[in-house]
């Protein structure tokens, strides 16, 4: 049953005859290594199964012989010595690691634990606690620290939050400003259509104008930036905690909450309102421009409308948001950034938990927004 | 050189930007032999670790592993090429996502060819190799202490039967029982596999116990390469400092008569074999 087409030597091979006993003998010979077995392994086990439970084997042909070759032939044994078997000296090592191997228990496997759906849903429930808790601590902290921070003015970390504003604000104009713009076209063409069947496109000013300042310029430069910043955040936080930066501040006496918490949070909640205004009006900008190629209203006639159309108490409305958000989005981050353990698995866990409760905090907080405010700024 | 190379690099030359860390630099790794690297911090041990395991691409030159050059762009000979060796990191690398388990099977299970009954055996089998219990098997990377992170890390290298053995720093980082008994299994299961070992390592205490040759990297250069005692005796600043200082000395007096012996040959009189070395250095 050799396989006569592979060149003796490397290949690992086996031959099945009948010896002087009348018993079957196995002789084994080749490589029997990883590498050599890796591509005739299924085969070689299916012939090694075939071989009677009493056979000798005579494994003195064998040129090369590792972990792997020897376990197959012990697996085709039955997981004992052969009752008949020779071989080299050099390969008796392999084998008798494998028997006592064979002494050890088994590993068990786990039953099934009806308590573990339980502790399941308990363990989710304390880990939103915890969560909860650990925020409003933190929150704790940085008003404290910032309290501190206004009896000795000195020591307020002006060029981190100067840094931040620009990483968190200056340079997310780009991205704010596509977004807002394209946002504005889509909204005043689906919008411009509808009204034009009742004859009421000079309302577009109105309907932009409130649904972009009150609502869609804050959540839609909200969810940018908990998306681009609140996730550099996290993962900048992380990365300190695992290259033990975070440890070495502390042990230098210098508080967390002031120097990387403080900081983001109050240039969030600058560069928030700032980033509103203009996601606000590059998208108002991208409006005027649809409804003057589709409706015919010229740039003149929207700029006109607009303020009679939108009460100025919207405006603050949408900028106070933005501070509260920027605020929120910060905390957030901070809060992640500072439960990753030291291992990479947890950075990347935070970062997406992070993004994901930021965006998640900006639209429940909005909506209770819309039903605190809902008699400002409407006629 | 009558012994046959492993691993043979001729001629190579690393540069960094405008600084040039390796010049014409050859070197020879014989069969079943464990080979140790070492020089001072900057003079390229990683970087030439790290060429040998095809990570890096020198600027010049070649690098032959078991006969066949690695840089040629042969995706196909590179991949069959690493099933051979096995590397063990500074810091372990071990998977962070995957338990203790699914980290020595990975290699394994890649192979596409093996039953996971055999991948289950093997992997408990390497796990009894670095003594590591089985009710460890089920523990992911960040539970494990560092000395038992060495012994994973070691046993994955390990999974794919490797001719061929690459250690980062074996010892840093573990207490001296750890890196004592890190050792002690090193060396037992080169004796019992029959690997050939190449090593960079700072610690004077596992250069001495585990390496049969030691190969100094100074100057662009392999300036010296030999056994311990022989590169210990020869004369440079930079072998003096390392050798000769006080922790050099504490770690030769642990190997019986070798200090002994260093002291009585120290005007250089057995020169170790010496690499060509252009005017450079001392």
């Amino acid at each position: 049953m050799s396989d006569a087409a592979l060149q003796p030597g490397i290949v690992p091979r086996i031959r099945i005859s009948t010896g002087p006993d009348g018993k079957q003998l196995v002789e084994v010979a080749g490589a029997w290594n990883l590498r050599s077995l890796a591509p005739v392994v299924s085969v070689l086990i299916e012939h090694l199964q075939a071989c009677a439970a009493d056979a000798s084997w005579d494994l003195r042909a064998v040129t090369a012989m590792d972990h792997a070759g020897a376990l197959i032939l012990w697996r085709s044994w039955g997981r004992r010595r052969a009752n008949h078997l020779v071989l080299l000296p050099e390969h008796e090592p392999m084998f008798a690691r494998l028997e006592a191997m064979q002494q050890q228990e088994t590993v068990n496997a786990v039953p099934f634990d009806w308590r573990a759906s339980v502790a399941f849903v308990g363990g989710g429930i304390l880990a939103l606690a915890s969560h909860l808790t650990a925020a409003v601590l933190l929150l704790g902290n940085v008003v404290l620290d910032a309290i501190e921070l206004l009896r000795r003015p000195q020591r307020i970390p002006w060029r981190e939050i100067s840094a931040n504003i620009y990483h968190i604000g200056a340079q997310a104009l780009g991205i704010t400003a596509l977004v807002g713009f394209l946002v504005g076209v889509v909204l005043s063409y689906l919008t411009g259509e509808q009204l034009r069947n009742y004859g009421a496109e000079i309302f577009l000013v109105n309907l932009l104008g409130v649904s972009i300042i009150r609502e869609l310029g804050p959540v839609l430069a909200a969810i940018l930036i908990a998306g681009r910043s609140g996730s550099a955040m996290t993962a900048q936080l992380g990365v300190m905690r695992v290259t033990e930066e975070l440890d070495a501040m502390q042990v230098m006496g210098i508080p967390h909450t002031v120097r990387l918490i403080l900081p983001k949070m109050i240039a969030l909640a600058i560069a928030m309102p700032l980033i509103i205004l203009w996601t606000d009006a590059v998208a108002l900008f991208g409006g005027m421009m649809a409804a003057e190629a589709q409706l015919g209203l010229d740039y003149q006639f929207f700029l006109n409308g607009l303020p009679e159309a939108v009460p100025l108490a919207n405006l603050w409305l949408g900028l106070g948001k933005g501070v509260v958000f920027g605020l929120l989005i910060a905390l957030v981050a901070c809060h992640f950034g500072l439960r990753i353990e030291a291992n990479t698995e947890s950075l990347g866990q935070g970062t997406t938990s992070s993004v994901v409760t930021a965006i998640t905090v900006v639209i429940v907080v909005d909506a209770v927004f819309a039903v605190m405010f809902s008699s400002v700024g409407v006629f | 050189m009558t012994t046959e190379c492993i691993i043979e690099i001729k001629n190579l030359w690393t540069r960094f930007g405008a600084q040039v860390v390796h010049r014409d630099l050859n070197l020879c790794v014989h069969r079943g032999e464990v080979l140790s690297l070492v020089g001072g911090s900057g003079s390229g041990k990683t970087t030439l670790l790290r060429q040998m395991l095809g990570l890096e691409k020198p600027a010049r030159g070649e690098v032959l592993v078991f006969g066949h050059r690695l840089h040629n762009g042969d995706a196909e000979e590179l991949r069959r090429l690493r099933s051979r060796w096995g590397m063990l990191f500074q810091q372990g690398a071990l998977f962070s996502a995957l338990t203790v388990f699914d980290n020595i099977a990975l290699p394994l299970r890649e192979m596409k060819v093996l039953d996971e009954e055999l991948i289950r055996d093997l992997v408990l089998m390497k796990l009894d190799m670095v003594g590591i219990e089985r009710h460890h098997g089920s523990k992911m990377p960040s539970e494990l202490s560092g000395g038992m992170i060495k012994r994973i890390a070691l046993a994955r290298a390990l999974s794919l039967e490797p001719e061929l053995l690459f250690l980062d720093e074996p010892t840093a980082g573990l207490d001296p029982d750890r890196s004592e008994s890190f050792v002690t299994l090193i060396a037992e299961l080169r004796r019992e596999l029959g690997l050939t070992v190449v090593m960079v390592t700072h610690d004077l205490d596992t250069l001495v116990s585990l390496s049969d040759r030691v190969a100094v990297l100074c100057d662009q250069h392999v300036i010296a390469i030999g056994t311990v005692r022989e590169i210990a005796g020869y004369s440079h600043k930079f072998i003096g400092n390392f050798f000769q200082g006080e922790r050099g000395k504490r770690a030769l007096e642990a190997v019986k008569d070798l200090a002994a012996d260093i002291n009585a040959q120290r005007p250089a009189s057995r020169r170790p074999e010496l690499q060509d070395n252009k005017g450079q250095g001392n």
